[in-house]
């Protein structure tokens, strides 16, 4: 894996379009993550968030636009049917590990345990020794706090241990970004501290993030730049300081309004 | 009651057993091999593949297997296409076309049974296997297949018992499996309830034979519930 060369964005989406049926979910949208970036965006669901991330790694292909990483581009061609379908997917499966993605409903592999759903990764994809990502994956789960419960199934952690276990899993691939969906959506309020510490700690590492949250202290507190969408397109991007002080548009008053006083 | 002929009458049909065994062992594993790719022809997202699957299913669910047997055994000679083949040395015989309805029935069930189990492995793990670069194939092994299974097993289990059961109707083309054997005597004895008896008896005991093993499979494709049950098991019983 190569670096990035200087100036050049670690992950560039460019005017990404997605339709699903009728539904014009995503209308020309760019983004640029240079490494180091923690990027928030924010929007009301349904304004394109989700679908937005899920064309960057290509689990969703745009239907315009491309999406470029460390430079790369993501090769994609019109099929019969009219649908783009990516021309080489040896080449999507090489950049998606790149890519690291944290779900929502965490989406552990059930049937194996805490440990072997990290080294599923780097040990049957990137054809790392076994025994050397086992020692990896020891770490991260202490990292994340979890390190007791390495050999148990997915089914008997709580959602905050669950969603610690599959950001272990992607960091266990040495991802040049990290793509987190709503990664605390799904939690109990109790529980979505703990996921928000480790996410905090892995932005003070100088880690490359992309984080679609409703949470408006993280986004305020953690990242250098906040991305806000409105139906399929960026409404208002800036710093921070820019987006939750200075909001220019109706739109993101509304929205700023409405959930910092929920 | 007859000891000595009921006895010599289980001795006999034993001596069946093997081409039952034969029968149900090749037909189920043939026609696995043939429900896997049915199944995948029906999720591969493509019509004609799809639509050729599920033609495939419902002619052959929707036929009895014993009109299905002969159909094969005495309906395929009649062309002489047929006759002519490099398949006739083996279509001729009843063993053969006994293998080929049974297979071919089978993989119609099962594939029904394959394609759920494909489908409840839940999408967002499949999701989370792409996001992490693997190819299909991989996300197919590692992830849909121990998974599917373990859900298909229950009603795959029932299969191969109904299958099992199954092979009794090869001896209409004259087979000599247990049900073949049994018929035989009966003919000879004019005593078919004795007869009847063990050869049920026969196939009790392979059944119950094949519900363990399904069962013992079942235990090992499902750590995270041995792991549970002494969990489960912990409080005291209320009596």
């Amino acid at each position: 894996m190569t670096s990035a060369a200087p100036g050049q964005p670690a992950v560039a989406g460019r005017n990404l379009r997605k339709r699903f049926g009728n539904l014009e979910v995503l209308r020309g949208v760019s983004l640029d993550a240079h490494v180091g970036d923690v990027i928030s965006i924010l929007g009301a669901s349904g304004s394109g968030k989700s679908t937005l991330l899920r064309c960057i790694n290509m689990l969703e292909i745009p239907d315009e636009g491309e999406v470029l990483v460390a430079g790369e581009t993501i090769r994609l061609r019109t099929g019969r049917d009219g649908k783009r379908v990516p021309v080489d997917r040896a080449q999507v499966d090489r950049i998606r590990m790149q890519l690291a993605m944290v779900f929502q409903n965490f989406n552990l592999w059930s049937h194996r345990t805490v440990i072997e759903n990290v080294i599923e990764a780097p040990v049957h994809v990137q054809k790392r020794p076994r025994a050397e990502a086992i020692r990896e994956a020891e770490a991260l789960l202490d990292k994340v706090g979890i390190a007791d419960k390495r050999n148990t199934y997915p089914a008997h952690l709580s959602g905050g241990q669950q969603q610690r276990a599959a950001i272990a899993r992607a960091l266990a691939m040495h991802p040049r970004v990290l793509l987190f969906d709503e990664p605390t959506s799904a939690l109990d309020p109790e529980l979505v501290g703990e996921v928000l510490r480790v996410m905090r700690t892995l932005a003070a590492e100088g880690r490359t993030m992309l984080v679609v949250t409703h949470e408006l202290g993280f986004a305020r507190e953690v990242s250098n730049r906040v991305v806000f969408l409105n139906q399929g397109t960026i409404e208002e991007e800036g710093t921070p300081a820019e987006i939750f002080a200075a909001p220019r548009s109706e739109r993101l008053r509304q929205f700023l309004a409405r959930h910092l006083s929920a | 009651m007859d000891f000595a002929f009921l006895r010599e009458t289980f001795v006999l049909l034993l001596s069946g057993l093997p081409l039952t065994l034969q029968l149900a062992f090749v037909s189920i594993a043939a026609g696995a091999v043939l429900a896997v790719l049915l199944a995948l022809m029906r999720l591969s997202g493509s019509r004609w593949l799809g639509a050729l699957a599920r033609s495939y299913v419902f002619v052959f669910r929707g036929t009895p297997l014993l009109v299905q047997i002969f159909l094969i055994y005495y309906g395929l000679g009649q062309f002489p296409e047929v006759r002519e083949s490099v398949a006739w040395p083996f279509l001729r015989q009843p063993y053969w076309c006994a293998l080929l309805a049974l297979g071919l029935n089978t993989a119609a069930y099962s594939s029904e049974i394959v394609r759920g189990g494909i489908l409840s492995v839940p999408f967002g793990q499949v999701d989370a296997a792409r996001a992490c670069g693997m190819s299909r194939a991989l996300i197919f092994r590692r992830i849909v297949v121990p998974q599917g299974l373990r859900v298909a097993l229950p009603a795959y289990g029932n299969e191969i018992i109904l299958m099992t059961r199954s092979t009794a109707l090869a001896s209409v083309i004259t087979l000599m499996e247990v049900t073949g054997i049994a018929s035989k005597i009966i003919s000879e004895t004019f005593r078919p309830v004795e007869v009847f008896v063990c050869a049920g008896a026969i196939y009790l005991m392979l059944n119950f034979a094949i519900s363990r093993v399904v069962a013992l499979v079942e235990r090992r494709l499902s750590p995270q519930a041995r792991k549970r049950a002494p969990a489960a098991a912990a409080p005291e019983p209320v009596r």
